[in-house]
């Protein structure tokens, strides 16, 4: 076995070490590398009241409310569902331009003996679909996408063939009529 | 000459064709006007696109023209990283000096598209999540990165001999490798509250071909100026290391480098 040989058998183990160990450390430390718990999480867990913790969903359509405290301050209701469970959550101040309902967030705060979420913090979370204003108005209006829920599959609207006609039957070539 | 060994004769492969320093200089000093060339016409057209043409986001108006920056940047940053290891693994196992050279030339430029990663990130952070920065997995793991960049300059320059460097700073860059899948994967592993990838995922890409192309035309700019970058500082690596041994073999010899001043 030459020099060269021998070294890159000494690199491609130590690699392989090392990608293990990176892999069990992951996955053991796994609960403490999420940033939030969904709320189907958080009924599974038995989370303390008073803990703080994040969780994340969508705000459930039609769930939010606002009202003003004496003090004129911002009061607002919201739930946070992920499809299988929903959690009513409650901040006071100001939210972020992105927060509405069927969008992502991510609320900081803790649990109160009720079982309702407190937040200190509500940060929005967006999904990965980027499209033009025409595109999702055109979406919505035939229907392909429901107001406040999750944009509608990328095949449905998006091609590289801008003359092809889509599954949706809204391709780029018919936005710009 | 070179002030490095030339490769063995007759076992000419194609890893020491390319990898002997004087053809390497005669090759990237052809390439590198086109690259340059190439990678700055690519990028203005691209931005230009991307920040005044392309269409606004349906959600994010306007703000998301900060991804034709940053998106571009952190692929740089990711794939310099992956460069920097592919150049270290080369230079700890076959030990060839030109390898050691680029991935000396390589940290600083990954350092720097990372940091424009991150701060434009911050910047689209601020408007769009209601936050310049968390400690997510995407986040965190992107910072790993930086720091794995500014920990392979630091350790790079850390000897009085610069080619003794090599080798502790070639295995930091390989232990840092586990970080890229990391960063990559994070969104996809755990919770976070940066969004899953657009782009490279299974089915069509979902960002709109409007947003998307010039995306792709910056990106390929960017590509091209981290190359041409490259292969700029490597070059100058290997010019350094020529002027390092002829200086050593002029103090070795005074008596005879005194002639050839003279002469």
């Amino acid at each position: 076995m030459t020099r060269k040989r021998r070294r890159l058998w000494i690199v491609m183990l130590c690699a392989l070490g090392l990608g293990t160990a990176t892999a069990l450390t992951l996955t053991a430390f796994e609960d403490n590398l999420v940033f939030f718990h969904s709320p189907s999480d958080l009924a599974a867990k038995q989370i303390p009241p008073g803990r703080n913790i994040r969780i994340g969903g969508l705000v459930e359509t039609g769930s939010v409310d606002r009202a003003t405290t004496g003090d004129g301050q911002l009061q607002i209701g919201f739930r946070v569902s992920d499809g299988a469970a929903s959690l009513r959550v409650t901040y006071t101040g100001i939210l972020p331009d992105l927060f509405r309902e069927g969008q992502g967030v991510v609320a900081e705060g803790a649990l109160t003996p009720e079982g309702t979420f407190r937040a200190r913090q509500v940060l929005a979370r967006h999904d990965e679909t980027y499209m033009p204003p025409e595109v999702a108005d055109a979406l919505k209006r035939s229907g392909h996408w429901q107001p406040g829920e999750p944009p509608p599959p990328a095949r449905d609207w998006n091609t590289l063939r801008p003359n092809a006609a889509t599954p949706a039957g809204a391709g780029t070539a018919r936005m710009t009529n | 000459m070179d002030g490095t060994p030339a490769p063995i004769p007759g076992r000419g492969n194609a890893l020491h064709r390319f990898a002997n320093p004087g053809r390497f200089m005669r090759f990237s000093g052809a390439v590198l006007p086109w690259l340059a060339l190439a990678g700055l016409s690519l990028s203005v057209i691209g931005l230009g696109w991307g920040l005044v043409l392309a269409p606004r986001d349906w959600q994010q108006g306007d703000t998301v023209r900060i991804m034709f920056i940053h998106v571009p940047a952190a692929w740089m940053a990711m794939g310099g990283y992956v460069g920097l290891a592919i150049a270290s693994f080369v230079g700890l196992v076959w030990r060839h000096p030109l390898a050691d050279i680029s991935a000396r030339g390589i940290a600083p430029i990954g350092a720097v598209f990372t940091a424009i990663c991150l701060i434009t990130g911050s910047l689209w952070g601020k408007p769009m999540w209601g936050t310049w920065w968390v400690w997510d997995a995407r986040l965190t793991s992107v910072l790993v990165l930086f720091f794995l960049y500014l920990g392979h300059i630091a350790l790079s320059n850390a000897f009085d001999d610069i080619e003794r460097a090599a080798r502790p700073a070639a295995i930091l860059a390989l232990i840092g490798a586990v970080n890229v899948p990391i960063i990559k994967f994070s969104v996809d592993w755990w919770n976070t509250l940066h969004q899953p990838a657009s782009v490279t995922r299974i089915g069509a890409p979902g960002i709109h071909v409007d947003i998307l192309q010039p995306l792709l035309v910056t990106a390929m700019g960017f590509l091209f100026v981290f190359a041409a970058l490259a292969l700029l500082r490597t070059r100058a690596g290997i010019l350094e290391r020529r002027a390092r041994a002829l200086m050593a073999a002029r103090a070795a010899e005074p008596a005879a480098a005194a002639a050839t001043v003279t002469a």
